[in-house]
C-alpha cells in the first residue's frame, strides 16, 4: 500500500485539497482583517457556492457557467449579507458577531436542505477535463490536476486584487491599522462591502470548483470551515501569504496522513495546530494588527 | 444581581430557594402542559452543561465552541466505568467523569488559552472537532465507536434503612434535578465569590485586570477547567439517563446547540442555558409534530436565532429582567434616595474619622519588602520603536514619600517611561529599580503585586460594573494575590476588603455614588475612578499619567486638592500638562524632551531654568530680546 505512485499521487491530493483550502481561507482572512469579524458562516457560503453552481449547471449544462454564476451568486449573497446585517454588528461585541453569522450558518444550511434534502448531489467534470491522465508513473484523474490550475489562477487573480489595486491597498492597510484607514477619509462602507462580497465570492467559487472531486451535501460547510479555522491560525489571522502557506501545509498533511491511516488525519492536523501555537502564537506569516 | 454586593444578607439565600421550588414543582406542573418526563430530563441535563457554560462565556466572556468534547469525553468515561469495565456505583462513575472532564479541560484549556478573543474561539472549534474524530475512529474499541455504549444503568442511592431506585422518566428526575440543584448552588457560590468578581473584571477589561494584579490566564483556566467540570458531569447524566451513551454528544452540533441555548435563554445569567434549552425542545417538538414543518424546524430556529440575536441582546432572562425593571422601576427610583442616605450618614463620621487620620495609608497587607535608599531608581532606561528612540539612557530616582513631577512637550517620550516603569513595555537597555529589587523584564501584574502600579491617562475601567464592584477587583488582588481560587468564599468574608473600598472610596469622593455602573458616571467622575483603581491596591509606589486630562477648571481644582490628600504619606509620580497644577502639586519635577532628562529641581528652580523655558516656549525669548 505504501508505494511511491501512491504517495506522490497523495502528495498531488495534498495539493488539490491544500489550494482549495487556501482559496477559502484567504476569504475568511481578509474579510476578518479588514472587517474584524469571523464569519462562520463562511463554510456554508462554499457549500452554497456548490448549490449554485449545481443549480446553474441543471439548467445550461455548462461547467463554465456553472462556475460563473456560483461565483456571482456567491458575491451577491455576501453583499446583501453585510448590507442586510453584518453592518450593524460591527459596533457590537465580537461574541455577537459570532453568534449572529453561526445563526446565519444554520439557516443557509437547513434553507438548502429544504429545497434540495440531504441527499447528495454531484456536478460531472467538464468534458476536457474528464478521464485520467497518465504522468507516466501513474495514472491521476485529469479534473483533480485541473483544479490545482484552476485555484491556482483564482488566488493570482486575488494576489493581483490585493496587492495591485487600490482596493487591495486599502484592504491591506486596514488589516495593519483599520483606525488610521477611517480616518484618512476613505469610504470604508464601501469597502467594507465590496470586501464581505470579494471574501463569499472565494469561498463561493472553491465550492463549485470542488463539486466534482467530491459531491455536495448540506452539511459538508461544516468540515470545511473547520480546517480553514485551522489553516488561519497555521497561517495567521489577516495574512493572504499565511492562508496560502497554511492552505498547502494542511492540504499535505491531511492527505499524507490518511495514505497510512485515515483516522489519524485530523488528528495529525490539530497536531500541527498546536505546535504552531506553541512556536509561533501569531502563527506562521501573522500581522501584528488584529488580534 | 443584589446578592452580589456586600452585606446583603437578608436576599441572600433567595435565588437558591425560589430554585429548590420550581424543581420540586415541576413535575406537578409541566405535565399539566404537556410536557413529557424524558424531555423535562433532558432539559436539566442541558442546563447543568450550561452552568459551566455560562461561567466560561457569560461571566468571563471566553466563547468556546469545544464544549461538545468535555461533555462527551465525561459522558464516555463513565459509560465505560458503568457498562465495559462493570464498575458497579453509579454516582462515584459519574463523579469520575466530572474529574475526567475537567482533567481533559484543563489540558485543553493550555492549549486554547494560549490565544484570545477569536482565535480562542477558531481554536475550540478545531479541538472539538479533534475529540469527535478521535473519539469515533482511535478509540472506538472503548467508545463503541458509531454505536455508543449502550445499558448505561441507572442510578440507586443506600441510604441505609432503605435503597431509592431512579429509573427513567419521573423516577429518575428527582435525581437529575437534585443533581442540577447542587450544581447551580456551587455556581452560585462561585460567582458571587472573589473569583467570580475576577472573572468578570476580565470579561469586562482584561487588560486592566492584569494591571491590578491578578493572574488573569490562571483565572481564565480556572473557569475553563470549572465550565469543563459540569460538562464531564453533564456528559455522564446524559447517558444515565438514557441508558445508553450516544456518540454524538461529540459532535460540533452539541457544541453548537450549547451556544444557542445559552444566547436564547440568556448569557451571564447562570439560568439562562436552562430556559432556552426548554425554549428549544419545546419548539423543536411544537414545529415538528404540531405544524408538521419535519425537517424545516431547524430553519425556522435558526432565523428565530437570528432575530434574537439581533434585537434582545441579553435574551429571555435579560428581558423578563428588563421588563420587571420597568414595571417596578419607579419603585426602584423611589426607594434610591433612601438606600443612600444610610451610605451618608456612615460616610459622615468616616470622614471626621477619615481627618484625624488622614495622613495615614492604608496599610499594606503583603509583608512589606525593606530596603534602603531611593524606591525607585533607573539606569541608563532607553526604548526603541524601529529606528526611533523613544527613551534615551534615562537615569532617575525617587526618594520614598516624594511626590513627583515630570513634564515635558508632546512627544518627550513621558507615556514610554511610565510604561516601561509598570513593565508593560519592557525597555530596549536599563535597568529598574523598585524598593531595592531589579524589576527590569517583569510582567505588570507581578510589579503591581509588589506595589507599584498606575492609574491610566486614558480610562481603562470595568464599564459594565458598579463603581464598587471596580475597587473590589483592585482591591482583591492586594488582599488575596494575583491567583487565588477561594470559589467557596463570599466577598464579605474576607478581611479587610470592606474597609479597604470603603476607604479608597472616601478618598476619590465617590461614596456616593457606590452602586452606580460605570458607564452612568461623569467624566470627571471616572477620571476619580481611574485613580481609585490604582489606589484601592493600595500601592507603595503610585504613577499617575495625566490625571488632570479633559478636565474643567473647576474640576481640575478638585482633583488637585484629592490628589494632595492622596499624597500625603505616599510616594507619588505625575505626569502632566497641566503646569501650574503641576508645580503646586510637586515637591520636585523632572523635565523630559526628546526621550531625555532636560532638568530636575524644584519647581521655582524649574521654572527659572532657561532651557526649559528655551524648550517650551521655543526660543521665544531670543526673539523678544532683539
Amino acid at each position: 500500500m505504501l508505494t511511491w505512485a501512491n504517495f506522490i499521487s497523495q502528495l498531488f491530493n495534498g495539493l488539490a485539497l491544500g489550494a482549495l483550502l487556501a482559496l477559502i481561507s484567504s476569504g475568511l482572512t481578509i474579510i476578518y482583517g479588514t472587517l474584524g469579524v469571523l464569519n462562520l458562516a463562511h463554510g456554508a457560503m462554499f457549500m452554497l457556492g456548490g448549490y449554485a453552481g449545481y443549480v446553474a449547471y441543471q439548467h445550461s449544462g455548462s461547467y463554465i457557467v456553472a462556475v460563473i454564476a456560483g461565483t456571482l451568486f456567491l458575491f451577491i449573497v455576501g453583499i446583501v449579507m453585510e448590507r442586510v446585517i453584518m453592518r450593524y454588528f460591527y459596533k457590537r461585541p465580537p461574541e455577537d458577531q459570532l453568534l449572529v453569522t453561526f445563526g446565519l450558518s444554520i439557516c443557509f444550511v437547513e434553507l438548502v436542505r429544504f429545497f434540495f434534502s440531504s441527499m447528495s448531489k454531484t456536478v460531472p467534470a467538464p468534458k476536457i477535463f474528464a478521464g485520467i491522465t497518465n504522468l507516466g508513473f501513474m495514472f491521476y484523474p485529469t479534473y483533480r490536476l485541473a483544479v490545482v490550475g484552476i485555484v491556482a489562477v483564482a488566488l493570482i487573480v486575488l494576489f493581483v486584487v490585493l496587492y495591485r489595486t487600490r482596493l487591495g491597498l486599502i484592504v491591506r492597510a486596514g488589516i495593519e491599522d483599520s483606525v488610521m484607514v477611517d480616518s484618512l477619509g476613505i469610504n470604508v462602507d464601501r469597502i467594507f462591502m465590496l470586501v464581505f462580497g470579494i471574501g463569499a465570492m472565494a469561498a463561493g467559487f472553491a465550492g463549485i470548483v470542488n463539486a466534482p472531486v467530491v459531491s455536495i451535501a448540506p452539511d459538508m460547510g461544516e468540515a470545511i470551515l473547520v480546517q480553514t479555522f485551522v489553516v488561519v491560525v497555521i497561517g495567521g489571522v489577516g495574512s493572504f501569504p499565511g492562508a496560502v502557506l497554511g492552505g498547502l501545509i494542511a492540504g499535505e498533511i491531511i492527505c499524507i496522513t490518511s495514505m497510512v491511516n485515515p483516522a489519524y488525519a485530523y488528528v495529525m492536523l490539530f497536531a500541527a495546530m498546536t505546535l504552531v501555537l506553541m512556536i509561533r502564537p501569531r502563527g506562521l506569516l501573522g500581522v501584528k494588527g488584529r488580534e | 444581581m443584589n446578592a452580589d454586593r456586600l452585606g446583603n444578607t437578608q436576599r441572600r439565600f433567595l435565588v437558591e430557594a425560589l430554585t429548590a421550588a420550581a424543581l420540586i414543582a415541576a413535575p406537578f406542573v409541566l405535565p399539566l402542559f404537556g410536557a413529557a418526563p424524558d424531555t423535562v430530563n433532558r432539559i436539566l441535563v442541558w442546563g447543568m452543561l450550561g452552568i459551566g457554560f455560562d461561567i466560561l462565556f457569560g461571566y468571563t466572556g471566553l466563547l468556546s465552541f469545544g464544549q461538545s468534547a468535555l461533555y462527551g469525553t465525561g459522558g464516555m468515561v463513565s459509560a465505560y466505568l458503568l457498562t465495559r469495565a462493570g464498575f458497579p456505583h453509579v454516582v462515584l462513575a459519574l463523579l469520575i467523569g466530572m474529574i475526567a472532564g475537567a482533567v481533559v479541560g484543563y489540558l485543553v484549556g493550555l492549549i486554547a488559552l494560549r490565544r484570545t478573543g477569536i482565535y480562542f474561539a477558531m481554536i475550540t472549534v478545531a479541538i472539538a472537532e479533534m475529540f469527535f474524530f478521535i473519539e469515533f475512529n482511535p478509540l472506538s474499541h472503548w467508545t463503541g465507536g458509531e454505536n455508543g455504549l449502550p445499558g448505561v444503568p441507572a442510578p440507586s442511592l443506600y441510604l441505609g434503612f432503605t435503597t431509592l431506585h431512579f429509573r427513567a422518566g419521573w423516577t429518575l428526575y428527582p435525581f437529575l434535578a437534585f443533581c442540577y440543584f447542587v450544581g447551580i448552588v456551587i455556581a452560585l457560590r462561585i460567582v458571587r465569590s472573589p473569583v467570580g468578581a475576577i472573572f468578570r473584571a476580565i470579561r469586562e477589561n482584561p487588560l486592566r485586570a492584569e494591571a491590578v494584579g491578578h493572574n488573569i490566564h490562571g483565572y481564565k483556566l480556572a473557569a475553563f477547567v470549572i465550565a469543563a467540570a459540569y460538562a464531564g458531569l453533564a456528559g455522564g447524566l446524559l447517558g444515565v439517563m438514557q441508558g445508553f451513551m450516544p456518540p454524538d454528544a461529540f459532535m460540533f452540533d452539541t457544541s453548537g446547540q450549547l451556544v444557542m441555548q445559552t444566547a436564547i435563554g440568556g448569557i451571564g445569567t447562570l439560568f439562562g442555558p436552562l430556559v432556552g434549552a426548554g425554549v428549544w425542545l419545546f419548539l423543536q417538538d411544537f414545529l415538528q409534530s404540531t405544524l408538521n414543518l419535519g425537517a424545516a424546524w431547524k430553519l425556522v430556529l435558526g432565523l428565530a436565532f437570528v432575530l434574537l440575536v439581533f434585537f434582545l441582546r441579553h435574551g429571555l432572562v435579560g428581558a423578563a429582567r428588563s421588563v420587571y425593571g420597568l414595571a417596578t422601576g419607579r419603585k426602584a427610583a423611589a426607594a434610591a434616595p433612601e438606600e443612600q442616605s444610610p451610605v451618608d450618614e456612615d460616610s459622615a463620621p468616616a470622614a471626621e474619622s477619615q481627618a484625624t487620620l488622614a495622613p495615614v495609608t492604608l496599610a499594606r497587607h503583603r509583608a512589606s519588602h525593606s530596603f534602603s535608599g531611593p524606591i525607585l531608581q533607573t539606569r541608563g532606561l532607553s526604548k526603541n520603536y524601529g529606528g526611533i528612540a523613544a527613551n534615551v539612557g534615562i537615569d532617575f530616582s525617587v526618594e520614598p514619600g516624594e511626590l513627583r513631577g515630570i513634564i515635558g512637550p508632546n512627544g518627550a517620550g513621558k507615556s514610554t517611561f511610565f510604561k516601561m516603569l509598570t513593565c508593560e513595555v519592557s525597555p530596549s537597555a536599563g535597568t529598574i529599580t523598585f524598593e531595592g529589587r531589579d524589576i527590569t523584564g517583569m510582567n505588570v501584574t507581578d510589579v503591581c503585586q509588589l506595589g507599584l502600579t498606575k492609574s491610566y491617562q486614558v480610562n481603562q475601567l470595568f464599564n459594565r460594573l458598579t463603581v464598587r464592584e471596580n475597587l473590589i477587583i483592585a482591591a482583591l488582588a492586594e488582599l488575596r494575590g494575583k491567583l487565588k481560587l477561594d470559589m467557596m468564599r463570599s466577598l464579605s468574608g474576607i478581611p479587610g476588603l470592606e474597609d479597604q473600598v470603603r476607604h479608597t472610596l472616601e478618598l476619590v469622593n465617590l461614596s456616593r455614588r457606590v452602586d452606580t455602573p460605570v458607564a452612568e458616571l461623569a467624566y470627571g467622575e471616572k477620571r476619580r475612578l481611574e485613580v481609585g483603581l490604582a489606589l484601592a491596591s493600595s500601592p507603595s509606589l503610585l504613577l499617575l499619567d495625566e490625571p488632570l486630562a479633559g478636565m474643567s477648571p473647576r474640576e481640575r481644582i478638585e482633583t488637585v486638592r484629592l490628589l494632595k490628600s492622596i499624597g500625603r504619606g505616599r510616594t507619588m509620580i505625575i505626569i502632566d500638562h497641566d503646569m501650574a497644577s503641576l508645580f503646586e502639586l510637586a515637591e520636585r519635577v523632572t523635565v523630559l524632551q526628546e526621550g531625555q532628562v532636560l532638568a530636575e529641581g524644584t519647581p521655582d528652580e524649574i521654572k527659572s531654568n532657561p532651557e526649559v523655558q528655551e524648550a517650551y516656549l521655543g526660543g521665544v525669548h531670543e526673539a523678544m530680546a532683539q
